[in-house]
């Protein structure tokens, strides 16, 4: 016969314990997942994907190309090697997703449509329903501007504007901004990818990855002033905005060096690019440099010599934010 | 402006009346005796019935969901700025002198650059409107008794962590109903409800300046009189062009420390108080409000630094208003002003010679009253919000003939 098992206080307790601590982990893990390359220990990958043929003979970006360029891209940051696995490890059915557009620029400077149809497709690949997708920005009007087919019905993927959603009603504060959030990302997303457009900017010196979340909150305007720092890093650092956030896929198929943020054709270059990173500092960073080697190209001083260096990237890699890092040493960037 | 839709025209407030006259003359006293008490009960009552008639304009008008607004009846192109190359703008609004490019907008999310012109978004866009007695704005020395059709559009130059109006001040005109309220209209409701003043007010009206001169000019032809409640962060062309159509004009004061208005307001001290040399310059009937918020700006030094800088730079006549702070906004960690911090204030600055200094928020407060500087006498005598004695006559004390300065009677 067998002897029954007896389980002491003492083991009680143990087991207890043992389950705390693997429920805790569980936990650790899948904020981890999210923010893994911020950790003190690993480096940031920034991934920089590249098809001088994007755009075939015209100059539209091609939807297949650049459904391959962003699987290139994924791919490589992942380090896997089918173009599903990436995003399996990024989303999970069930999970509504936002993608954050940048929908200022109009047509010809905003996120590219082509691109987000790939990412669409990839998501629902992944099993994510169309419905649980939204496609946003401040407001409808621009993104039917930029070419996005509204939607806000039905089974469809949803895109439309925090302008028909609303913001909430109550503040939510960090450092020295206190904003009110898109109800978008507050209510229809558990996951926010950002798709920012690599962009000069007058004010900020560059606009990527850290800036586009100017797009989520009611106050934007009031953020302006000293080159946007520390308000950018404190608008990233709000909990919905930190805790969503899973991946930056920055559309740098055409960037702008000079006049920014808005379309100014004379300062714009097709750069045929993706930079995706889970680090959105760190991708600040790199596409800062990009634009400044396009700068010294075209013979234009530096951001910083005309006193418009992005400094709220150091803010935000600073102890008070960890929201990345904007240390080269800590970096790997990859060219593919 | 022929072709304008009367939006408000349905709008109906309670019929009202003027309150004046005297009602009783008793000093408030530090016992709460029985006279007092019933003092503070018709006090009391007096705010409730001025709640009840103060209600929004919103409020009153049918919404239907998401507003329906035409963006473009709101737009006139701005008065105040300069083109620049590649499409861009220079605002000279106010002291900021936000440059702009295409598509984006100021500081204050209320004025857009399209195309490389810059344009008000909110003519005609009010989006609250009440009728208050003046003493609310507060001006103790212009048309005591009397009422004040006030209006604001959303949207504002500072940013003060204290704003007690975030919700339509620190916000973008289209995140807040509103409704379109032509300059001509805004002047016929004050007429219609008895009121001989329209007020600018709520938000920051400097950054609804070509609305607040249009309405001026219309009030003004209607035999309608316009005051301002502003912070004073103006350039000096654009506040000698807007305020320059006032009838009187009371400042917000916010500080008496650079380092203040750069870490609270998110502004600058110096062009507010060249603002109100100006003000004083151009005849402007002008009082100035001072929020005492503890802690931050309740220092001995810094009360004496104001009342001398007023009395060096402004005159011992204008009257200065320290008010209570209520926790709100971004400074809910901080307590309200306790009253004998209010009436220090006071007393550092009666100590240096100014002659109308009162005390604001705290209802009941003697020094709430306006009395003789030569005589001491009372002459004007508020509950809370309304008037209960106003002795002055032709501009002077009743009693030992010191003309009082203000604007008394209409």
């Amino acid at each position: 016969m067998k002897k029954p098992v007896e389980t002491t206080r003492r083991d009680f307790l143990k087991d207890c314990v043992a389950g705390a601590a693997v429920l805790s982990m569980s936990g650790r893990m899948q904020l981890l997942d999210a923010a893994g390359q911020t950790s003190s220990l690993a480096k940031s990958k920034v991934v920089i994907a590249r098809d001088s043929m994007l755009r075939g003979a015209g100059t539209t970006v091609d939807s297949q190309r650049v459904l391959k360029l962003l699987d290139q891209a994924m791919q490589t940051l992942f380090g896997v090697d089918q173009p599903a696995e990436p995003w399996k490890k990024l989303v999970r059915p069930g999970e509504r997703v936002g993608l954050k557009v940048n929908a200022l620029g109009g047509r010809a400077f905003s996120s590219n449509l082509q691109l987000v149809e790939a990412i669409c497709e990839r998501l629902q690949e992944t099993g994510i329903k169309a419905r649980d997708i939204v496609i946003f920005d401040r407001d409808t009007e621009e993104l039917e501007r930029s070419g996005f087919h509204i939607s806000t019905e039905g089974k469809r993927i949803q895109c439309f504007g925090t302008d028909q959603a609303g913001y909430e009603d109550d503040l939510v504060t960090y450092g020295s901004v206190g904003s009110r959030l898109s109800k978008i990302l507050t209510r229809n997303c558990d996951v926010l990818i950002n798709l920012p457009v690599l962009k000069d900017h007058d004010g900020a010196g560059v606009s990527m990855a850290l800036k586009n979340m100017y797009g989520v909150i009611h106050n934007p305007n009031k953020y302006h002033p000293n080159g946007c720092n520390p308000y950018i890093a404190d608008v990233n650092m709000l909990s919905d905005v930190r805790t969503k956030m899973r991946l930056t896929i920055c559309d740098a198929t055409t960037g702008s060096y000079e006049g920014g943020p808005g379309y100014k054709p004379q300062y714009s270059w097709k750069n045929d690019a993706l930079i995706v990173a889970r680090d959105p500092v760190a991708l600040d960073y790199v596409g800062w440099q990009m634009i400044e080697r396009k700068r010294a190209e075209k013979g234009l001083k530096t951001l910083e010599a005309e006193k418009r260096a992005p400094l709220y990237i150091a803010t935000a890699a600073d102890a008070q934010h960890r929201l990345g890092t904007n240390d080269p040493k800590r970096m790997v960037v990859v060219e593919v | 402006m022929a072709g304008e839709t009367n939006a408000l025209a349905d709008m109906k407030f309670p019929d009202v009346s003027p309150v004046n006259g005297p009602v009783r003359s008793s000093e408030f006293g530090s016992i709460l005796d029985r006279r007092c008490f019933m003092k503070c009960a018709a006090m009391a009552g007096a705010v409730c019935s001025i709640d009840a008639f103060a209600r929004p304009l919103t409020a009153i008008l049918p919404f239907s969901g998401a507003p329906a607004q035409s963006d473009s009846q709101f737009v006139v192109e701005a008065r105040f700025y300069e083109k620049l190359q590649t499409k861009k703008i220079k605002c000279k609004l106010c002291p900021r002198e936000c440059t702009v490019g295409d598509r984006e907008r100021g500081y204050c999310g209320v004025r857009e650059n399209r195309g490389g012109t810059y344009y008000s978004l909110v003519h005609s866009r009010v989006c609250t409107a009440h009728i208050d007695p003046i003493e609310k704005k507060p001006l103790f020395h212009y048309l005591p008794g009397t009422l004040a059709f006030s209006l604001a559009t959303a949207g504002c130059n500072v940013n003060c962590k204290f704003c007690q109006n975030w919700d339509i001040s620190q916000v973008r005109p289209e995140q807040v109903r509103a409704d379109y309220a032509p300059p001509k209209t805004v002047a016929e409701l004050a007429k219609q409800y008895r009121c001989p003043t329209i007020a600018y007010t709520y938000s920051e009206p400097v950054i609804f300046s070509e609305f607040l001169m249009d309405t001026a000019d219309a009030g003004h032809a209607a035999g309608v009189r316009s005051v301002v409640v502003s912070n004073g962060y103006m350039q000096q062309k654009s506040l000698q062009a807007a305020y320059g159509k006032m009838d009187a004009v009371k400042i917000d004061l916010k500080s008496f420390s650079e380092s203040y208005y750069r870490d609270v307001v998110c502004g600058e001290l110096k062009p507010v108080l060249d603002s109100l040399v100006t003000l004083r310059k151009m005849g402007k009937w002008t009082e100035i409000v001072y929020l005492v918020v503890p802690t931050l700006n309740d220092s001995d030094s810094e009360f004496g630094g104001l009342a001398r800088w007023i009395k060096t730079d402004m005159g011992v006549d204008v009257p200065v208003h320290f008010t209570r702070f209520h926790p709100e906004y971004l400074l809910k960690n901080l307590p309200p002003t306790p009253v004998p911090t209010l009436e220090r204030a006071k007393a550092i600055a009666d100590a240096e010679g100014l002659h109308y200094v009162y005390i604001g928020n705290v209802p009941g407060h003697p020094a709430e009253n306006t009395y003789c500087p030569k005589c001491r006498k009372l002459l004007v005598e508020r509950m809370g919000l309304t008037i209960s004695q106003m002795l002055i006559q032709k501009n002077s004390c009743p009693f030992c003939k010191q003309p009082i300065p203000g604007i008394w009677h209409a």
